[in-house]
């Protein structure tokens, strides 16, 4: 246990060096971007003047690495800043939107990976049967068609047609639980959709690699059925990169939504990076970048050590 | 609990297998080619059948078939298996798998690799008596620590709560012949159980096999490519080659009067013994090793190593797996450069880091390695393979690189004309290490590491490459450095044997002296580790050892068990 605590203290000391480097290399991205908040605000009409006094007034008119070393200061020590677009606290703004993104990847998880570990393992027990080649081909297509068309058709089929979900998802601050699941379901579906065959090949796969080792042979030899020899000796050792891909898809669950959470006009964290990158609020950029990126960290940083957890030669040394 | 079975086990002598006419067929590049060309093979209750040959003779495939489970890509294609009144051949998949495990158990050559790293030990061995409804979960556990017992594993109530990483190779070996025994098999087929463990190790696993089986009147299949292991063990031995039978027989009377000429080719190996013992006469040595000690990272593993290889000398060096042996040479080589001491090559100190030493100094000190396979670039034919060198270190090209090549392939007893195009995959095993040493001459080296060369070759093959490098020693004057775990080869060609045990030198002298008494301990215990045909050996041995420890208080016995 003890090498695990290291690690995770090491990693997390790298995470932090990797959150500052990606917030510069956002902060420069967002400067190569033409025009600022002033030029969006006031239009294409405004004389240079406005234009020049209001970015005084927003302080915008400072040199890049001040602007960057003041903000950096400032979230050091834990002041996200206000938005410059609204002066709301981006604290506040980023609370609700980020809660709603958990939510809808949380449902997207809880239906996806139980279902993809499932059909994976089913895939492997009877490889190459019609099943096998039906799940793949499915989850294939699935997996090649763009989220927006995913999103699409299902909005036709289960709004339009049967009209059992709604196509936008009105979620407000007082929705209740249940309430809230329901009107995010479309989305979660679609998201499902998109991540599962992605996990479901990866845990065939997983398992189909180990398959010709000898302890497979050996637990065949002793009278054990298929299906015991797939989920007692093949699962276990197959867990390592089930589980990388599961945490990868996680992570697209939560960063990559973006075009899903703008179709069902969703309240999540990617649409207010896409409001914002085109209003050019670099604040508020900033700090969805940076959730972002703890997201990446920290889930990978689970990876690895379930992966430990689940693999007795590193958990119980000689 | 075995009692209760003792009445449906039938009584010693009935028979228990029939395989008539067994024919086994492989898929090869898209092409069905049989291996096994019908063989028959009885086996009676209680009885230890030996199923030996050299690879290829089909022997692991028939000791499966006993199981009705051929590997991947075979098939069984003709004859018939008769278990104890069951047509297995037209027996369903449950009846089949009902059988496995519980009727008709398997070891396997590797234990390591045939037990499940994400299990421990317990749960591996009452998987199968739980399953087969033979024992409940706490009645298997206590059993089981009852077996380890019996087969002599350390701290037999706790072993079976460690995972497999946890437990040495021959403890494994062990606790895989227990798991084989937990549903008292009728049958167990031992697939080269001792095949991958050192000599000193093997020996108690041996006598705890051989206890065990005797001890329940289990039939066994025993496969082996070692006559002196299958000697100690079986009651009957078939030889096997090519997928036929060639000779069949009770193993006393076998080993004493070998019918078939190729049984006695078999018995035969390792009588080659190379002629000339040379003097030392010259004091600067051409290799000396010189209180060497290395690690890898922050792990010490050479302790001051010391010894010297002379002018046209063999010096075998031999100790178990992980005594530092091929560290020793990589040292040598360059490869790791030493934390303390120095090589030096005819009186002069060789740079520690091989990317220092000048093209010189590399040229002559070549190696040999155990699989010649991976050794080889499968893109390269043959030409380029010796050619490449000749280029390197002579700056041959043209005409003089072709026919070097061609006088070199000539020396290693292949005709160019028709191997110098071929690929390595194209050879067979031997033919594969041939250009190995063939590559290795083509430097002109003084000194050549041959890194356990011959244990990967079938004994007749590696009894060739043995008497290829004793005729190229003497020609070319070479001196051979040899790493082996094997005695019998160093009793065919050492001058000098030095023994390592735990990264030092544990023992060393001239080979006739070092095969004389007295030794130190482990010289003893490696030398007397080593099987010979006698059938009595195992015994007299252990009754030796036992001798040994009880009057003298010398305890011979292998570290890890």
């Amino acid at each position: 246990m003890h090498a695990i605590l290291t690690m995770i203290i090491q990693r997390l000391g790298l995470g932090l060096i990797t959150l500052i480097a990606v917030s510069f290399i956002m902060s420069v991205a967002i400067e190569f971007l033409p025009g600022d908040l002033a030029q969006e605000v006031l239009g294409q009409s405004a004389t240079p003047e406005t234009v020049a006094a209001f970015r005084a007034e927003l302080g915008l008119d400072r040199a890049f690495h001040t602007r960057y070393f003041e903000w950096l200061g400032n979230v050091l020590t834990g002041d996200l800043g206000t938005s410059l677009a609204n002066q709301r606290e981006i604290s506040e703004l980023l609370g609700t939107r980020l809660y709603n993104t958990l939510f809808l990847a949380s449902i997207a998880a809880a239906i996806s990976v139980p279902i993809a570990i499932t059909l994976g393992v089913l895939a492997a027990l009877y490889r190459n049967s019609l099943y096998d080649r039906l799940v793949n081909i499915f989850t294939l297509s699935t997996i090649s068609t763009p989220e927006f068309f995913v999103a699409y058709i299902l909005i036709l089929w289960f709004s339009v047609t049967v009209r059992i979900f709604p196509s936008i998802s009105d979620i407000g601050p007082d929705l209740g639980f249940w309430e809230h699941v329901y009107r995010s379901m479309l989305p979660a579906l679609t998201l499902t959709l998109v991540v599962i065959a992605h996990m479901m090949r990866m845990t065939r796969a997983a398992i189909i690699n180990l398959l010709a080792s000898p302890y497979i042979e050996m637990a065949t030899l002793k009278g054990v059925p298929r299906r015991d020899v797939i989920i007692r000796h093949a699962l276990p050792n197959a867990l390592a990169p089930i589980i990388n891909v599961v945490v990868l898809n996680l992570a697209y669950l939560i960063v990559g939504v973006v075009v899903v959470e703008v179709v069902f006009v969703y309240p999540g964290l990617g649409q207010l990076l896409v409001d914002s990158v085109s209003k050019r609020d670099m604040p508020v950029v900033q700090a969805c970048c940076l959730v972002f990126a703890i997201t990446y960290i920290l889930l990978n940083l689970t990876a690895d050590i379930l992966s430990i957890l689940s693999n007795p030669r590193l958990l119980h040394p000689r | 609990m075995a009692d209760n079975t003792n009445t449906q086990r039938g009584t010693k002598g009935d028979v228990l297998l029939e395989m008539k006419g067994l024919k086994i067929a492989a898929m090869v590049e898209e092409e069905e080619i049989e291996i096994v060309h019908g063989v028959d093979v009885t086996l009676k209750r209680g009885e230890v059948l030996g199923l030996i040959g050299e690879s290829g003779a089909g022997k692991s495939t028939i000791g499966l078939a006993a199981m009705a489970y051929t590997r991947g890509g075979c098939w069984i294609s003709g004859g018939s298996i008769n278990f104890d009144g069951i047509d297995m051949l037209n027996a369903s998949a449950e009846q089949l798998r009902d059988l496995r495990g519980k009727r008709i158990a398997y070891v396997a050559q590797s234990a390591a690799a045939n037990f499940n790293p994400a299990h421990k030990l317990i749960d591996q061995f009452t998987e199968a008596p739980v399953l087969h409804g033979y024992s409940n979960r706490s009645a298997a556990e206590a059993d089981a620590k009852e077996l380890f017992g019996r087969l002599r594993l350390p701290n037999a109530d706790t072993i079976g709560f460690r995972y497999p990483h946890q437990v040495s190779g021959g403890q494994l070996q062990r606790a895989m012949t227990a798991m084989a025994m937990s549903c008292r098999p009728d049958l167990i087929v031992f697939d080269e159980p001792t095949t991958a463990l050192d000599v000193t190790t093997q020996i108690e696993v041996l006598a705890a096999i051989r206890d065990v089986v005797e001890q329940f009147n289990t039939a066994a299949i025993y496969v082996t490519h070692d006559l002196a292991v299958v000697a100690q063990m079986a009651d009957r031995i078939m030889v096997l080659r090519h997928g036929n039978l060639v000779e069949e027989g009770n193993t006393r009377e076998m080993l004493a009067a070998p019918k078939e000429e190729y049984t006695s080719q078999l018995l035969a190996v390792r009588t080659f013994k190379k002629e000339h013992q040379l003097e030392v006469t010259e004091t600067t040595p051409l290799l000396r090793v010189n209180n060497v000690s290395a690690s890898y990272g922050t792990t010490p593993v050479l302790f001051g190593v010391n010894f010297d290889v002379h002018k046209g000398q063999t010096v075998a060096v031999v100790g178990e797996s992980g005594s530092g042996k091929s560290t020793t040479a990589r040292v040598i080589t360059g490869l790791l450069p030493p934390s303390e001491g120095t090589i030096e090559f005819k009186g002069q100190a060789l740079p520690p880091d091989y990317r220092n030493r000048s093209k010189d100094e590399l040229r002559q000190v070549q190696m040999i390695y155990q699989m010649a396979d991976t050794a080889l670039n499968p893109r390269q034919r043959i030409r380029e393979v010796i050619g490449r060198p000749l280029t390197f270190y002579l700056g041959m090209t043209g005409k003089q690189r072709e026919d070097r090549t061609r006088e070199l392939l000539t020396m290693i007893e292949m005709n160019p004309d028709e191997y110098i195009d071929r690929y390595p995959t194209e050879l067979s095993g031997g033919q594969k290490q041939r250009i190995c040493i063939a590559r290795a001459l083509a430097a002109e080296p003084e000194l050549i590491i041959c890194d356990e060369v011959t244990s990967a070759l079938d004994q007749l093959v590696a009894e060739e490459i043995l008497k290829l490098l004793d005729r190229l020693q003497s020609e070319l004057n070479l001196a051979y450095m040899f790493i082996t775990h094997d005695l019998a080869t160093v009793r065919a060609i050492a001058d000098e044997v030095v023994v390592m045990l735990r990264g030092e030198v544990n023992d060393s002298g001239p080979k006739d002296e070092m095969f004389t008494p007295p030794h130190t301990d482990y010289t003893d215990l490696l030398l007397s580790s080593v099987p010979e045909m006698d059938p009595d050996w195992l015994d007299n041995l252990l009754e030796e050892r036992k001798r040994l420890a009880e009057e003298e208080g010398r305890v011979l016995k292998a570290a890890d068990n």
